[in-house]
């Protein structure tokens, strides 16, 4: 056994920061949770108002520019249909409106973030762990505090589903970035390149591939987690999970499950398609 | 002097893992450095100059410091100690602006693995230096056509490097080094990863552009040959120290030392195997053509 001479504890400073946070900085959260759920709003609104056939024809002409082939592109077409003969059109709305928000805002804040690791060993060095941590930290763990700072509802499922999608796009910007062939930045650098110029230029282009694989694994990640964060309150495929479950309806949990599969397989591809499209060595 | 391009003295270059802060009066360093896994002293004491016109050849095998060597001329590397002068600037005080606007005027450089963007296509490549000066984008890529005509790939400017072949893409490599229209021009074993026969016609080629354009020529080889067919003068460099310098035929008639006389040694080798090998086909010419018959 452990001896207990060295217990330590620092569960109740966890929970004094938090208190003290709430007490000293609640205002900040409030209009910084708003900002988050204006957007939310804002893409929801704009998702309601297209109506479902326009997905569907959206998703036919992304799949044919991903994949170019005709038996793919009608599958990935037709497979949304099943959503709506499940009566969950509504549901999964709101799940992709969580999910594009949270990923555009993760990209936004990831590929820099990522840009900046790949530039700065110090930084890679100290971000490395943190992102380990956001990706192997069970999301219950800070699940709980979220909706303590941002209330019930989306925006905490936003910052949940942030923390968890948002490494993968970090980590495979860096390594991207890092794995351009040395003679082709030599050769930049020869002819006058500055920093800023050979990272325009040459390496985000050439990181390209490795950077949308991470977009498409911080969009599989979100889609996942959008589901967890319905357990906070937030609405859509999850909740409806989660209610079946706790009715212990399995047809219901599986209709939505499938729904959710749906989506999952539908964005992966036409993502994983665009990623292989924008492959510098293919042409 | 004042026709002197290049101009290095005293340059050391050293690769060390741990900062240092060289010196080279102080002896005990150098030694502890040769003597240390975690250093390589690269260029040592290298002092030589280059006139204008000149094609200049630096051979030596690899690990000799040759390609280091070249890459202090544009400071794509440190330097360690000494003075590197082009066209009268000193390069190793000048700043980050200065060295890239120094970069993009003064040399042009063409490396043995292209260097190429596979992203652009061939036409976009060899703009791609006068694109970093800021150059308009028609104005461009009408001198980048133009250069590849030079080279003779006017029809190839829409295509996308990895469609070309080796001695294709160095010619790629040649005109975006031509279009910077810089008074140098520096070659890091331009024609090594090529197949013997289009070395050869690119060496020719070369020869031709040189007619044409009259630059100052910095060429790094690891063959002899290379170096009689190409050079003007030559440096033989060994362990990072230029072991002689000479006219080609002067260093092929007289080599300083072991190291240059075995470079030499199979080269003569070569050639007298060759001769021999004539000198039977010229005496036996009906048992040749026999040979062939049966």
């Amino acid at each position: 056994m452990f001896p207990e001479a060295f217990n330590f504890s620092v569960a109740k400073s966890v929970n004094n920061a938090i208190k003290w946070l709430l007490q000293t900085h609640g205002s900040a959260f409030d209009s910084f949770s708003a900002a988050i759920l204006g957007l939310l709003l804002r893409v929801q609104s704009l998702l309601v108002a297209v109506p479902w056939w326009g997905y569907i024809l959206f998703i036919a002409v992304m799949a044919w520019i991903a994949t170019r082939k005709i038996i793919p592109t009608i599958v990935l077409a037709g497979l949304p249909i099943f959503i709506g003969m499940f009566g969950l059109w509504a549901l999964a709305l709101e799940t992709l409106a969580l999910v594009i928000t949270s990923v555009v805002i993760a990209l936004v804040v990831g590929i820099p973030l990522g840009v900046i690791m790949a530039e700065a060993n110090l930084f890679a060095e100290i971000t490395k762990p943190v992102l380990d941590a956001m990706q192997t930290m069970p999301s219950f763990v800070y699940l709980i505090p979220a909706m303590m700072l941002f209330g019930l509802g989306k925006v905490p499922a936003v910052i949940a589903t942030l923390i968890y999608a948002l490494p993968p796009v970090m980590r495979l910007t860096c390594l991207g970035l890092q794995q351009v062939p040395k003679p082709v930045q030599e050769a930049a650098r020869a002819y006058g390149a500055t920093r800023w110029q050979l990272l325009k230029e040459v390496r985000v282009p050439l990181a390209m591939p490795s950077i949308l694989a991470g977009v498409n694994q911080t969009t599989m990640m979100a889609l996942a987690m959008v589901v967890i964060a319905s357990m906070i309150g937030a609405r859509g495929l999850g909740q409806e999970v989660l209610m079946a479950i706790n009715r212990i309806d399995v047809g219901r949990g599986f209709e939505a499950g499938i729904s959710i599969v749906i989506m999952g397989i539908v964005i992966d591809r036409i993502t994983q398609g665009l990623a292989r499209r924008w492959d510098p060595n293919r042409k | 002097m004042a026709d002197n391009i290049i101009e290095v003295s005293e340059l050391w270059k050293v690769y060390s893992k741990k900062e240092i802060d060289f010196d080279v009066e102080n002896e005990d360093m150098i030694e502890s450095l040769d003597s240390s896994s975690d250093s390589v002293v690269a260029v040592r004491d290298v002092s030589f100059s280059v006139k204008e016109g000149e094609v200049f050849i630096v051979m030596g095998l690899s690990g000799s410091g040759k390609s280091t060597l070249i890459r202090c001329l544009l400071r794509l590397v440190d330097i360690s100690w000494g003075s590197v002068k082009i066209n009268g600037q000193e390069i190793s005080t000048m700043n980050k602006k200065e060295i890239t606007d120094f970069r993009r005027h003064q040399a042009a450089m063409v490396f043995q693995h292209y260097g190429l963007l596979p992203h652009r296509t061939v036409v976009e490549n060899v703009a791609f230096g006068l694109k970093l000066r800021g150059v308009p984008r028609k104005e461009r890529k009408e001198m980048a056509r133009e250069a590849l005509a030079t080279v003779g790939l006017q029809d190839w400017g829409n295509y996308y490097p990895a469609s070309l072949s080796g001695g294709m893409r160095q010619r790629v490599g040649i005109a975006r080094a031509l279009v910077a229209d810089t008074p140098l021009l520096l070659m890091d074993e331009p024609f090594s990863g090529l197949d013997p026969l289009i070395r050869r016609e690119m060496q020719e080629e070369l020869v031709r552009i040189q007619e044409e354009f009259h630059k100052t020529i910095f060429f790094v080889t690891h063959d002899l040959d290379e170096a009689m067919r190409l050079g003007d003068r030559m440096a033989v460099m060994k362990n990072g120290e230029i072991v002689q310098i000479g006219k080609p035929p002067e260093v092929f008639a007289n080599p300083a030392d072991d190291y240059v006389a075995r470079f030499v040694q199979d080269k003569r080798e070569e050639i007298r195997k060759t001769d021999e090998q004539m000198a039977a086909l010229a005496t036996q010419p009906e048992k040749a053509v026999k040979n062939d018959v049966s």
